[in-house]
C-alpha cells in the first residue's frame, strides 16, 4: 500500500515539476522562437536565462519588488539580444559563435556581478494556490501554480495568433522566410531581426528570473545547467510552433523534475543519471525529429542552410 | 606568410580592444586598470613559476581546442570538448586502475589509448548524428557534455567508487608509478609534450595532406566535394574522431598527471575554454599552440587577481568572454577596404566564418 503511495507522490511530483522546472523552458523556448521565425538563431540565450537570474534576484533584493526584478531581468536580456543583433547584423559573423561567445560573456558577467547576492533572501515571485481542497500537503505543493507560468500559458497562444493574423507578424515570417523577399518589399530586414532577437532577449531574461526569484528560488552559480541550450532545441522539436512551445516545455520540466522526485521518495542509487533525463531526453528528441532529407515542417527559410 | 599577416594583424588588434574593454570594465568595477594587467602579466608570465603554472594549463587546452578546431574545418561547430575530455578521463582511470601493476609504460600507452578511443567515438557519435540524421552538431555536443558528467558522477559515486575518500567521492589511485612525469626539473608535466606533439601532426594531416585538402573543400564546399567523389560521410566521421581523440586525451592527461583519481575535479571547463582557443586560433592547429599558452595565462591569473585586487573569480570569465565576442566581430574586418595596404588581404578570402557557414 505504502508502495503505491510513493508512486503516486513520485507521479504528482513530476506533473507538479513540470509546471515549475517547465516555466524557464517556456519563456526561453518562446523568446528563441521568435527570434529563429525572423531566420536567426540565437544559441546564447544560457547567457540571458543566467544574467535574468541575478538581475532579477539582485534588483528584487534592493528594490524589495520581485515584479521589478522581473522587469530587470527582462532588461537585460534586452541588452544582451542587442549585442547578438548587431554583431550579427555585419557580414561574415556566425550567428551561432556569437550565440557560444555571448554564453561565456554572459556567464562570466553574472557571476562577477552577481557574488554579493549569493547570500541575501530577495523576495519571491507569488503564487496562486489551486490545491486547497486536497488535504495531502504533496498536492498542494505541486498545484502552487506561480503567475509567471501563467503569463507564459497565455502569451504562448497570443504569440501564435500573433505570427499567423497580424501584420508584424507577417513581416517577421517573411524575414525569416526570405530576405530577399522581405526586402523587395521594401522591411528593414536588420531591423525586424534586431527587435526580434531583443524581445526573445526579454522573455528569455523573464525566464532566468523565474529561476531565482521562484523555483529552486535563491540566485547562485550552480542556477541555470543547460537550461537556456536545451530549450533551443526544444523550438526544433516544437517546430517553431508557439503552442507546441507550451506543451514540448512541460514534457521538458517533468523530465528534469524527474531526479529529485524519485530521490525525495528515497531512490537515490541513479540520482546522477536520472539527473541527465532531461539531457538524454533532448538528444533522442532531436535524433527522431530531425531528418537529413526533407526540410522540416515550419522551418524558416533563412535558417535553411545551417540547420539542414 | 604574408598571407597570414592580415589574420595575425586583425587578431592582434581585436585582442587589444577586448583588454581596452576589460580595462573598462574592471574600474567600473573600482579596480585599476593597468595594475589589474600588471597582475595578469606577473601570474601568467612574470616569473619561471608562473610560466610553469601558465604551461601546465595550456597543455589540456590544447588539445580540447583541437575538438572545436577540427570539425569546424568541415564546417561544423562542435563544443563538445568537455565531455569528451570527461570521457577520456574515465575510460583512463578505468584502464588505468585496471591494469594497475603492469609495466609503467603499458599503463600510461593503454590509457593514451582507451582514452583517445573514447574521446574520438564520443565526438564521432555528434559527426554521425550531424550527417546521417541532420541534428544539429552544436547542441548535439553541448548535451553530451552534461550526459558525459552524468555518468562521470555515477560511476565515481557508485562502482569505482573508493570507500576511503569521504569527502569527495573519487576512484582508486592509478599507481604512483604509472603518473606521467615532470620534465626535468620544471613541475611541468609530459602532457605538454603530448599536446605539442598533437596539434603538430594533426597540423600536418589537414594542411599538408591529400586528406586535409579534401576536409577544407568540403567545408568550403559540400556539393563541390560530394560531386567530385569525396565520401563526406567517412571524412567527417574521421575528422570528429582525431577531434574527439584529443581532447580524450586532454582529460587523461588530466587524470594521469594531476589528479590520479577519477573525480568531480576533471570537470573544470577546460572544454569550454578550448573553443575559445580554437576560434582565437581561426581553427589552425599550430596556431592554438601560442593561443592556448595565452588562455592558459589568463586562468592562471585568476587566483592571484582575487587576491591582489578583491575581484571575484569570474573575472578571468569575463576577459575570456570579451575576447571571444570582439574576436568574431573582427571577423567582418576580413577583406574589408580598411586592410586595402595588405594587398593580400583581398586573397585571403577563404574565413573560416565563410566555412562555418
Amino acid at each position: 500500500m505504502s508502495h503505491e503511495i510513493e508512486i503516486m507522490s513520485v507521479i504528482i511530483a513530476v506533473l507538479g515539476g513540470a509546471i515549475r522546472v517547465g516555466t524557464p523552458f517556456l519563456f526561453v523556448s518562446l523568446g528563441e522562437c521568435l527570434t529563429e521565425k525572423s531566420g536567426r538563431i540565437n544559441l546564447g540565450l544560457e547567457a540571458n536565462l543566467i544574467m535574468g537570474a541575478m538581475t532579477g534576484y539582485g534588483v528584487a533584493y534592493m528594490s524589495d519588488s520581485a515584479w521589478l526584478g522581473v522587469l530587470a531581468a527582462g532588461a537585460s536580456g534586452v541588452a544582451l539580444g542587442l549585442i547578438h543583433a548587431l554583431l550579427c547584423q555585419q557580414d561574415k559573423v556566425n550567428d551561432i559563435a556569437v550565440g557560444i561567445a555571448l554564453m561565456i560573456l554572459g556567464t562570466g558577467l553574472a557571476f562577477f556581478l552577481g557574488k554579493p547576492f549569493i547570500q541575501p533572501q530577495a523576495p519571491g515571485l507569488p503564487a496562486v494556490e489551486l490545491g486547497g481542497w486536497s488535504d495531502s500537503p504533496v498536492v498542494r505543493a505541486a498545484l502552487e501554480i506561480n503567475m509567471l507560468f501563467i503569463i507564459g500559458l497565455v502569451l504562448a497562444p497570443v504569440m501564435a495568433w500573433f505570427f499567423k493574423y497580424s501584420k508584424w507578424g507577417l513581416i517577421v515570417r517573411t524575414v525569416g522566410e526570405s530576405r530577399d523577399a522581405a526586402l523587395s518589399m521594401g522591411i528593414n530586414v536588420n531591423q525586424v531581426r534586431l527587435y526580434s532577437t531583443m524581445f526573445g532577449g526579454f522573455l528569455a531574461g523573464v525566464g532566468g528570473s523565474f529561476l531565482s526569484l521562484y523555483y529552486p528560488g535563491s540566485w547562485n552559480e550552480g542556477l541555470s545547467s543547460g537550461q537556456g541550450l536545451m530549450a533551443v532545441a526544444l523550438v526544433i522539436f516544437a517546430r517553431w510552433n508557439p503552442m507546441y512551445c507550451l506543451y514540448a516545455s512541460l514534457l521538458f520540466g517533468g523530465a528534469a523534475a524527474l531526479g529529485p522526485a524519485l530521490q525525495s521518495v528515497g531512490v537515490t542509487s541513479g540520482y546522477y543519471l536520472f539527473n541527465a533525463a532531461p539531457y538524454i531526453l533532448t538528444l533522442l528528441i532531436m535524433i527522431i525529429s530531425s531528418s537529413s532529407h526533407r526540410r522540416l515542417a515550419g522551418l524558416p527559410g533563412e535558417l535553411e542552410g545551417t540547420r539542414k | 606568410m604574408q598571407k597570414f599577416m592580415p589574420a595575425i594583424m586583425i587578431t592582434i588588434g581585436a585582442i587589444c580592444v577586448s583588454l581596452w574593454l576589460f580595462g573598462m570594465f574592471v574600474t567600473a568595477a573600482g579596480a585599476g586598470a593597468f595594475e589589474v594587467f600588471y597582475t595578469i602579466y606577473r601570474a601568467a608570465f612574470g616569473s619561471w613559476f608562473s610560466w610553469q603554472n601558465t604551461l601546465v594549463r595550456a597543455a589540456p587546452l590544447m588539445l580540447t581546442a583541437l575538438c572545436t578546431a577540427l570539425p569546424a574545418r568541415m564546417g561544423l561547430i562542435v563544443i563538445g570538448g568537455e565531455g569528451a575530455m570527461v570521457a577520456g578521463g574515465v575510460m583512463a582511470a578505468i584502464t588505468g586502475i585496471a591494469l594497475n601493476g603492469m609495466a609503467p609504460m603499458i599503463v600510461i600507452s593503454a590509457m593514451l589509448i582507451t582514452s583517445a578511443i573514447a574521446g574520438g567515438m564520443w565526438i564521432a557519435a555528434v559527426g554521425a548524428l550531424k550527417y546521417y540524421r541532420g541534428v544539429n552538431e552544436t547542441i548535439s555536443s553541448l548535451l553530451l557534455n552534461y550526459i558525459a558528467i552524468a555518468i562521470m558522477s555515477f560511476l565515481v559515486i557508485g562502482v569505482l567508487r573508493d570507500p576511503e575518500t569521504l569527502n569527495k567521492p573519487s576512484s582508486s589511485h592509478i599507481g604512483e608509478a604509472n603518473m606521467i612525469g615532470a620534465i626535468g626539473e620544471s613541475s611541468i608535466h609530459w602532457g605538454l609534450g603530448i599536446g605539442l606533439i598533437v596539434c603538430l601532426i594533426l597540423w600536418f594531416v589537414m594542411r599538408r595532406t591529400t586528406f586535409g585538402f579534401a576536409a577544407d573543400m568540403a567545408g568550403g564546399n559540400l556539393r563541390a566535394a560530394q560531386i567530385s567523389g569525396l565520401n563526406v560521410g567517412s571524412m567527417l566521421l574521421l575528422v570528429c574522431f582525431a577531434g574527439g581523440a584529443a581532447a580524450g586525451i586532454a582529460g587523461m592527461i588530466e587524470i594521469a598527471a594531476v589528479h590520479g583519481r577519477l573525480n568531480v575535479s576533471l570537470n573544470s571547463g577546460y572544454g569550454y575554454a578550448g573553443i575559445l582557443v580554437a576560434f582565437l586560433a581561426r581553427h589552425n592547429p599550430v596556431a592554438i599552440i601560442p593561443v592556448a599558452i595565452l588562455l592558459g595565462g589568463i586562468q592562471a591569473s585568476s587566483g592571484l587577481l582575487q587576491r591582489s585586487h578583491d575581484l571575484p573569480d569570474a573575472t578571468a570569465l569575463v576577459l575570456q568572454g570579451i575576447i571571444f565576442v570582439v574576436i568574431l566581430a573582427s571577423e567582418t574586418l576580413y577583406g574589408k577596404p580598411i586592410l586595402a595596404w595588405f594587398r593580400s588581404a583581398r586573397t585571403y578570402q577563404l574565413t573560416s566564418s565563410e566555412r562555418l557557414n
